[in-house]
């Protein structure tokens, strides 16, 4: 944005913006990184500063047995529940995104059947889910109940993805395609799926992060064994001391690994996008 | 000639279709039948009965926490609309490289990935009454004793909400900012007018599609809230789906479930609302 015409001094206002996005930041991750700090601190370590020791004793303690329950287990269930939850969402996402391109009946019933289940109060969905296991008798488990009352969530973001995706995807290259006697298949192998991969990726890293930290959906839907929020809410309750920390350390961590691991190969990809087209805009000169 | 695209369009929104049927439709067509049941120590009875309605209706908490959750849900609300707007209005015009609007953006946003739980805990070590707040106001000098509202507190719980919800209004603002086109604030500088009338004049009807899907994600998020109005206020206050899921872990489904239809309907409306004042369906769909 050119605030000024000379383009180089910027105005006062820029900068009390600027100060004011600053405190934001700060007042968004400021508690998040006080609990990390504090899950490293020693054996008699508080729930507040000042430290009390540095140490990795309560990283330690997660991986024995809890004196309130299990860290180990439910860490695994939540990473396999995200991984299917990842798997599915990427699939339905781009069918039903790719079916949103043309008209069809029952097309605005699906869309807003899908906007309506993504701001449904998390809690109602799992009573329904968990009535409807409780009626017919079925076993509420995490790979069941609480994976299908996943999906209603994280399957309307990934949906609304590949709109925004879509949206921007000129047909040409799909009739260019099949116009060189590309079978259906093909064109989508070869030409849509790498074409719309940043997209994928997208939905891909929103579905694993959305499930892995679900709660509410998940809480009347899980059956006998926890996922890890469901456990971390547990803690919550029953845990005074740092391991709480340790936990929310080490989850985050892993979400952040995740979505740095995304964010640099979307770049990476866009950057060998952009290299390639400069030479071939180069060799056609 | 074949259709672009390959198969035929209901057959590949099939599967999004199904799993919507099978996990929200039927589901909450259960919630809507099962509030008519009656239920017992022994469990839930099919019946064709009022009774959980007229003593939800008839129960003066039930206005009680409803008129709490909603003003709970308003102030909330303009928090984070001043709060994104502001964002929103930095990140799309002071900051001039595309790069860099990426960058902030992901910075809003990145939170969101992360565990709501992890983030609403980490609100305890700094608001406690030994927390690091209250130290450094005793350090300063500036009160005498430990300030007691701060956690486990409406307060902790605003705060709590702010912190998790604003960027749900950053995202749909600064989208429907970052589509305004430059020339129009040029055009409106160039004819004089000051810094505030381009943002009520230009900026703001420019900006309601966001400002209104901002609005909606904020507004059911907190309607639909229970477990960080318990944590955070010590158990002090409830919300009407924190009051409904004390009835479902006594077992109690109908009037949990009768209480959710009626939360239903109110939500409902409230979106009916926005959406009659703003169409955001273009913005969606893009």
């Amino acid at each position: 944005m050119r605030t000024t015409e000379s383009g180089s001094r910027r105005p006062l206002s820029f900068y009390i913006l600027a100060g004011f996005f600053a405190a934001f930041v700060v007042f968004l991750y400021g508690p998040m990184l006080t609990i990390y700090v504090l899950s490293f601190q020693g054996p008699r370590g508080g729930l507040t500063l000042p430290m009390n020791g540095v140490s990795l004793h309560w990283f330690r303690a997660l991986m024995g047995p809890q004196r309130t329950g299990d860290f180990v287990g439910p860490f695994v269930r939540s990473l396999a529940l995200g991984l299917i939850v990842l798997a599915a969402t990427v699939v339905v996402s781009i069918m039903a995104g790719l079916a949103f391109r043309r008209r069809f009946f029952g097309a605005n019933l699906i869309f807003y059947t899908a906007v309506a289940s993504l701001i449904m109060p998390g809690l109602l969905i799992g009573l329904g889910v968990g009535l409807m296991f409780q009626i017919t008798g079925a076993q509420p488990a995490w790979w069941s109940s609480a994976l299908g009352a996943q999906l209603t969530w994280t399957l309307p973001f990934g949906l609304l993805i590949m709109f925004a995706v879509l949206s921007r995807l000129s047909r040409s290259y799909e009739e260019a395609a099949r116009d060189l006697g590309a079978s259906g298949w093909q064109v989508f192998r070869h030409v849509l799926v790498p074409i719309l991969s940043p997209g994928i990726i997208a939905v891909a890293v929103f579905a694993f992060t959305l499930s892995y930290d679900e709660f509410p959906r998940t809480l009347l839907t899980v059956g006998s064994q926890n996922t890890l929020p469901l456990e971390i809410w547990a803690m919550t309750t029953n845990v005074t001391s740092p391991a709480l920390y340790a936990v929310g350390t080490v989850t985050t961590l892993i979400s952040f690994v995740l979505i740095a691991l995304a964010i640099g190969l979307i770049l990476s990809i866009e950057r060998r996008r952009l290299r390639r087209a400069v030479i071939s805009r180069g060799a056609s000169d | 000639m074949r259709l672009p695209g390959g198969a035929p369009p209901y057959l590949q929104a099939a599967p999004l279709a199904l799993i919507l049927l099978l996990f929200f439709g039927v589901p909450l067509l259960l919630v809507v039948v099962v509030s008519f049941w009656t239920f017992d120590l022994y469990g839930f009875h099919p019946a064709l009965s009022l009774e959980n309605y007229r003593q939800l209706l008839t129960a003066t908490s039930t206005y009680k926490v409803y008129l709490a959750t909603v003003m709970l849900a308003l102030i909330v609300w303009a928090i984070a609309l001043v709060l994104a707007f502001v964002v929103s209005y930095f990140m799309a015009f002071h900051v001039r490289s595309f790069g860099w609007q990426v960058g902030l953006l992901l910075i809003c946003t990145v939170p969101f990935w992360t565990s709501d739980i992890i983030r609403m805990i980490s609100w305890i070590p700094l608001l406690g009454v030994h927390g690091i707040l209250n130290q450094t106001l005793l350090k300063l000098g500036l009160v005498r004793e430990p300030l007691k509202f701060l956690l486990f507190s409406p307060f902790a719980v605003v705060v709590a909400y702010v912190n998790l919800f604003t960027l749900f209004m950053i995202v749909p603002i600064f989208n429907s900012m970052a589509r305004i086109d430059r020339a129009l604030l040029e055009a409106a500088r160039d004819s004089g007018a000051a810094g505030w009338r381009i943002i009520a004049e230009i900026v703001v009807p420019l900006t309601k599609t966001g400002i209104a899907l901002g609005s909606i994600f904020v507004l059911t998020l907190v309607m639909g809230d229970f477990y960080v109005v318990a944590e955070m206020s010590g158990g002090q206050m409830a919300s009407v789906v924190s009051a409904m899921s004390n009835q479902i872990s006594l077992l109690q489904y109908p009037p949990a479930a009768a209480s959710a239809v009626v939360l239903l309907i109110i939500v409902t409306l409230m979106v009916a609302g926005i959406l009659r004042v703003v169409d955001v369906r273009k913005e969606l769909t893009g």
